[in-house]
């Protein structure tokens, strides 16, 4: 099936602050490969600062990658001119890590999940909400708490709200940066369940970047292990799990906090 | 042998502007050993916070510690004057906080940020604080120690930021260290590493220790034994190794197998719905009487929802708050 998603070497770079006199550049994604298939799940796993939220800002056309190409749809948007990229921004949707930050605490549930077809202006009130209050029951918040304020929803419910907010658009591509991570495992179990369930009823794709291999493995279809901004090793995610052929790999795996009953014994820290 | 802590019956309420007083935690009780290290599990507004910081006295000012003793080296500190406490506080009891770059003053050496604690507690000269700084980096940073000790918070890795703050905290030799999600902020990698500092540091020194989660897994290497707190009530406590792999209260069962299999995943249980305890467990979905679990409970019975469970002893040290079980 032709790839929603190809990325082809791929490169950032950022220059280096506190060296004015010998301007030096830090090198954050070193030629970075990958193709996703519509309705598929690519897993994006590695130690912090190997590079992947920084694949995340690019593909989400937030960040112009320093060299190397990226399509969506065909169409390659490292490419494309910023009048283009408004229009293709919408259909790659990026939830980020901490949503208290990234939410307006005092702005009410409904505001914020409206917003951005608000900005997109295409639909009238009426649709808008409509939609809007379809999506937030589909993620579990009741229609009866959408005039509360923000502020008053827990680590769980917020990134619900996050959730829903980036689906408002209808994307094709959702890119979840460490979306899980913060999130008590009864929490997460709850809204892993939601992906799945959105990924099985619309076909979407998801690039789940995180480092929990736990989750990871069990979302996705491939995982792709990053480490010092370059692709190590890319597979189908139980081979990953079970058989890592790279020495990042393994060490991701051997740090993996795991409850006895796992069939492997628990790790020795 | 003599505990080093003892928490008796511990009440504590938080007050609002809407509801005059909500409980946080109800009839908590728990003793620990010396050189134990206790697993605290518990999700958000389980409170296992309000429990760190009611041991040291630190609640918010709206917060209210309503009954119950807590005993350290046999003295009440709920009861202790301030000047009391104040000697406790990071030197006989150290804290450490989840986030490490907020607990740091970002301008001061991390070098003299631990010297200042040590000063703080002990009136002896420079050149033995001095010395005595230059012991504690040693055993965190080995080589690295002179290096770090002359850096910026800035200047360091997570990892290194949160080895600093356990240098503070293990500074005056106390007797209790409280760890709050001490590993939160870190990849797996470097969370493994200072899981390893731990353990090194109850071996050699013999520290007791609590150490808060709410992750369960990461329990599973370096707790003795475990609580497990639901809406501010102790569900469940026991041996790490018994409580991690035969959970007993249906709470603890439901949260564990919300966890993915990880490395036993297979082609057949990948991408599919994971078992979650229906419900959630704010303040307003509790219900007033009888178990707070009841109204999310998978084999709930009618007594559940008149009384409180009580709590049940299964074998020698393992505790449940069910009626499911008998003695």
């Amino acid at each position: 099936m032709e790839p929603i998603l190809k990325v082809e070497n791929l490169t950032k770079r950022y220059a280096k602050r506190n060296s004015a006199r010998t301007p030096q550049e830090f090198l954050a994604l070193d030629s970075v490969s990958f193709a996703v298939s519509a309705g598929a799940t690519l897993a994006i796993v590695g130690e912090s600062g190997s590079g992947k939220s920084t694949l995340a800002s690019c593909i989400a056309c937030l960040e112009p990658p320093t060299a190397g190409n990226f399509w969506f749809e065909g169409r390659n948007l490292a490419q494309s001119a910023e009048s283009e990229l408004r229009k293709i921004r919408p259909q790659i949707q990026l939830i980020f890590p901490d949503s208290a930050s990234a939410l307006s605490p005092r702005w009410s549930i409904l505001d914020i999940a409206v917003e951005p077809l608000v900005l997109q202006g295409k639909l009238g009130r009426k649709e808008r909400n409509a939609r809007t209050f379809f999506l937030l029951e589909r993620v579990g918040l009741a229609a009866d708490m959408a005039e509360r304020p923000a502020a008053e929803l827990s680590g769980g419910q917020r990134q619900r709200l996050a959730i829903a907010r980036a689906l408002t658009l209808d994307p094709k591509i959702l890119i979840l940066d460490e979306a899980l991570s913060a999130l008590d495992c009864s929490v997460q179990a709850q809204i892993a369940n939601v992906l799945l369930e959105l990924q099985a009823s619309r076909g979407m794709t998801f690039l789940f970047i995180t480092h929990d291999l736990t989750m990871a493995a069990h979302l996705a279809d491939e995982i792709a292990v990053m480490s010092r901004g370059r692709i190590v090793e890319q597979g189908p995610s139980t081979k990953i799990v079970r058989n890592p052929d790279h020495d990042a790999t393994r060490q991701l795996l051997a740090a993996v906090p795991r409850l006895p009953r796992s069939p492997w014994p628990a790790a020795q820290p | 042998m003599a505990s080093v802590l003892e928490i008796q019956n511990l009440q504590v309420s938080y007050f609002s502007r809407e509801v005059r007083s909500r409980p946080v935690l109800s009839g908590v009780s728990f003793d620990l050993m010396p050189g134990e290290i206790l697993g605290v599990l518990g999700e958000s507004g389980s409170g296992k916070s309000t429990l760190a910081a009611s041991v040291l006295r630190l609640l918010p000012p709206n917060g209210q510690v309503g009954g119950g003793a807590v005993l350290f080296e046999g003295k009440n500190l709920l009861q202790v004057s301030s000047e009391e406490l104040r000697q406790i506080r990071g030197n006989r009891i150290a804290l450490i906080f989840q986030e490490p770059s907020l607990a740091l003053h970002p301008t001061i050496r991390v070098g003299e940020q631990v010297r200042r604690v040590l000063a703080a507690h002990q009136s002896s000269g420079k050149n033995d604080l001095d010395h005595r700084t230059r012991e504690v980096f040693n055993r965190l940073f080995a080589q690295e120690a002179d290096r770090i000790l002359r850096s910026y918070p800035h200047q360091l890795s997570g990892g290194q930021r949160q080895r600093v703050l356990i240098a503070q905290a293990i500074a005056c030799n106390p007797a209790l260290v409280i760890a709050d999600e001490p590993t939160a902020a870190l990849d797996p990698v470097t969370q493994m590493e200072i899981l390893r500092v731990f353990r090194d540091l109850r071996e050699h020194l013999g520290l007791a220790m609590i150490f808060i989660t709410h992750n369960p897994a990461l329990l599973a290497g370096i707790a003795d034994r475990i609580l497990i707190l639901y809406a501010g009530q102790v569900v469940e406590w026991g041996p790490a190794e018994t409580a991690l792999r035969s959970p007993k209260h249906p709470y603890t069962k439901a949260l564990f197998e919300s966890i993915p299999a990880g490395t036993g995943e297979t082609e057949k249980s990948r991408k599919t719905s994971l078992p979650v305890i229906p419900g959630n467990s704010s303040p307003s979905s509790l219900p007033r009487k009888g178990c707070s679990f009841e109204p999310r409970c998978p084999v709930r019975m009618d007594v559940c929802r008149e009384f409180e469970p009580p709590l049940v002893k299964l074998g020698q040290s393992h505790i449940v708050s069910c009626f499911k079980y008998k003695e």
